[in-house]
């Protein structure tokens, strides 16, 4: 026992230094050579001040802009979390009732069954940067008569910032929000 | 649909463990193998440990040798987690965690299982992320490979005392297995954007003018260990649903590849090693046909959205949402949930508490039954378990003396697996009894969360939460139906000490039965001994699994998830 206690701690620092050290060390050094942005998150336009996370959702409710999903920690990047409703919980169901009702105030001449799920319902990390064609196409009419712009041009964005599946195979046909946002920004007014 | 995916990455698996299983072996039986020209970091650790790597342990001296560096991890972590805000490598100024949090979390990390009643973010330092709980996740995946090689030897031993040496197969699982695959993953993950830096949080101004802090860290070394050592902690709090531990559907489909690699290349080296192939099909028929089981049933109603929402007149064109991300979608998150549960990894790539109830029982029937692939190495130790009991139920029905492999099973190794296999139900349902009577009989204790306070949920779903919970840490999953209010002294200490004996309990079995099978001669095969190696014995095994573990559940299972998917009308 005392011989192993011995040979445990041993193996225990070696291991320490091997692992948590040399490993670590080595995927760092690999990072900052060939990952994109060196091993730190990748940004929306890294030097312009127009800047965001590239994979990290924001809270947009403005009318100008396409809406992405709620989210139960209001887009904080520094604490992710999902709802965690049960599906039957009743108080959970009030809540995307709500949401329902609001968009549907918000966004007149659209049909309820319009309304693709996502929409109304949290994400898992809080977080999620992404809407699937549906959620943004419903919102054209909205976001064109905010800003004054033909709806073919903003169909037109859609098309141009969808995105997967990966491969042809892996994942869902997807929006990255940020993306389209700001190319609405940058359109000439 | 995405069914194709699924079948892609699983066909993926089952190619990539076939190398894997083979080379585990020949590093198992000390042959020569692609990985020689590591031996030297290995003499050195041996060396500089005053490590004997060739001595020949017996069964008690295997688990001495085991228990003991555990032990001394233990205390490692323990204390670390208690002092780590006022250690280095702390940017973002977390605090140390309360005595009650940091004892569960070092034996969750411990037992490969990684509950994590903390969240990332704010919770651990990079310290800790790198020096304690990826070391953990690191050693506790080489533990259990370690004891399945202790296994193997003891089965395939013609009459002997011994079972290997202990320290030689956890180094060799380290350098040879574990750390060549997280490599490669992890460089594959740093590439497609997971971070990978000790810089702290910072803040961006969002496109409506509000300020945004983003938390980050060295993520990508840290979830390669965390898939391929079936460990499941998340460096995040929402785990890899947040798109910086995964940022798109590829880095999704590899780690779903990752971490069900070494859990189905362990079918293989059993096979290799003890050259039954037979034996590798039989196994893999079951545990595939159990894990099909259970994904059906909840792919189909993940997809299938959910009831009380579509009564709402609004469309589900991906399915049920709630809790998932729009990248992956509803059918990839269904294949993980199983994949994650069956295998005691425990990550989640979506939120398992907003699954349809039917899902939810799926889940936690993966964990219950904990034999389907399971976690790195012990999952065949698990298996192996319900093995030795199908086998003397085999022999009785038919009327011949029950044997595995040549090996008498006698009453001690009997009473032995009938132990390890009882105790996991046990467990999991005094612990929820005892929370629902303290939920029911004493909401209003004033602990630090009132227990009327615990559930994110009211009625059968807030049950459910218990019993996953304690699902969970019994099986060594450490995924969640994370509305439970879990960071507190009642359940941290009930889960932490379920926890531990839910790992060690069926590793010492096991391995005690392989020390023991060991010993006994040999007795060659005839036409009169049990076939252990068709579809028949399968079968049986099949349901011995069922019988014992699931029905034992079927009370529990009935007033949580199955009461709840009745009341959806």
């Amino acid at each position: 026992m005392k011989e192993n206690l011995y040979k445990s701690i041993r193996l225990t620092l070696a291991l320490l230094v091997f692992l948590s050290g040399v490993y670590t060390i080595v995927i760092l050094g690999f990072s900052k050579a060939f990952a994109p942005g060196g091993g730190s998150i990748r940004l929306l336009n890294p030097s312009g001040s127009n800047t965001g996370g590239l994979n990290i959702g924001q809270a947009f409710s403005e009318n100008k802009y396409f809406w992405g999903r709620p989210s139960a920690v209001n887009y904080d990047a520094s604490a992710s979390a999902g709802s965690n409703k049960g599906p039957t919980n009743p108080e959970y169901l009030v809540v995307v009732r709500k949401r329902i009702d609001t968009f549907l105030v918000k966004n007149p001449g659209i049909n309820r069954n319009d309304i693709p799920s996502e929409l109304v319902t949290a994400s898992g990390s809080g977080l999620d940067p992404h809407i699937s064609r549906r959620a943004a196409e419903i919102q054209i009419p909205r976001v064109a008569k905010e800003r004054n712009i033909p709806e073919k041009e903003l169909q037109n964005l859609v098309d141009t910032n969808l995105e997967g599946p990966d491969l042809g195979i892996f994942g869902t046909e997807r929006i990255n929000l940020l993306k389209l946002n700001a190319s609405l920004d940058k359109l000439p007014k | 649909m995405q069914i194709s995916e699924i079948v892609l990455i699983f066909a993926a698996n089952l190619i990539a463990a076939i190398p894997l299983g083979r080379l585990m072996a020949k590093v198992f039986e000390g042959e020569k193998n692609f990985f020689d020209f590591i031996s030297p970091v290995e003499n050195f650790l041996f060396r500089f440990s005053g490590i004997d790597s060739k001595k020949e342990m017996s069964w008690k001296e295997f688990l001495t040798a085991l228990m003991t560096i555990n032990l001394i991890w233990f205390v490692y972590a323990f204390v670390m987690l208690m002092i780590q805000g006022s250690l280095p490598l702390n940017p973002d100024g977390n605090p140390s965690m309360s005595p009650d949090l940091a004892f569960n979390t070092a034996i969750s990390f411990l037992v490969n299982c990684n509950l994590q009643h903390y969240s990332g973010e704010t919770g651990a330092t990079y310290f800790s992320q790198i020096f304690v709980l990826m070391f953990l996740q690191f050693v506790s995946a080489a533990t259990g490979i370690a004891a399945f090689a202790g296994l193997l030897r003891g089965l395939k031993e013609k009459s002997g005392d011994t079972l290997g040496n202990f320290y030689n197969y956890f180094v060799k699982s380290l350098t040879r297995i574990l750390l060549p695959l997280c490599i490669a993953v992890a460089v594959i993950l740093a590439l497609r954007g997971v971070p990978m830096t000790f810089e702290g949080k910072f803040s961006i101004t969002t496109l409506e003018g509000i300020e945004q802090t983003i938390s980050q860290g060295p993520v990508a070394a840290f979830m390669a260990i965390k898939h391929i050592g079936t460990n499941g902690g998340g460096f995040f709090g929402a785990n890899a649903s947040h798109p910086l531990e995964n940022p798109d559907p590829i880095t999704n489909a590899i780690l779903l590849f990752s971490q069900v690699v070494i859990p189905i290349g362990c079918i293989f080296t059993m096979g290799y090693y003890l050259r039954r192939k037979k034996l590798s099909y039989v196994i893999l028929g079951v545990m595939t046909l159990g894990m099909l089981c259970l994904l059906i049933p909840t792919v189909n109603s993940e997809t299938g959205g959910n009831p009380m929402i579509t009564e709402m007149g609004i469309a589900q064109p991906l399915g049920n949402m709630e809790g998932k991300e729009v990248r992956f979608g509803p059918t990839s998150s269904a294949y993980w949930s199983i994949v994650t549960t069956v295998i005691s990894t425990g990550s989640v790539n979506s939120m398992h508490d907003s699954f349809m109830p039917l899902s939810g029982a799926m889940q936690m029937l993966g964990m219950m039954t904990n034999a389907f692939y399971g976690g790195v190495g012990v999952g065949m130790l698990n298996y192996f378990v319900f093995l030795i009991i199908a086998v003397f139920v085999s022999g009785l029905m038919i009327g011949r003396t029950p044997e595995f492999l040549g090996k008498k099973i006698e009453a001690r190794e009997m009473k032995i697996a009938t132990i390890v296999a009882l105790i996991h139900p046990m467990m999991i349902l005094t612990g929820t009894a005892v929370s629902t009577y303290i939920v029911t009989n004493f909401p209003e204790l004033t602990w630090k969360i009132k227990p009327s306070g615990w559930l994110n949920n009211p009625g059968y779903h807030g049950f459910s939460e218990m019993l996953y919970e304690f699902t969970s840490a019994a099986a060594n999953n450490g995924s969640g139906f994370e509305g439970l209010a879990d960071n507190n002294f009642f359940w941290n200490y009930s889960t932490g000490i379920v926890l531990f004996l839910g790992r060690f309990i069926p590793i010492i079995g096991p391995i005690a039965i392989a020390g023991m099978l060991g010993r006994k001669i040999r007795i060659p095969e005839s036409p009169g001994s049990l076939n252990t190696e068709n579809a028949t014995f399968g079968i049986m095994t099949f349901a011995v699994i069922v019988i014992i573990a699931a029905l034992s559940f079927f009370p529990a299972l009935a007033l949580g998830p199955f009461a709840e998917l009745l009341s959806i009308k």
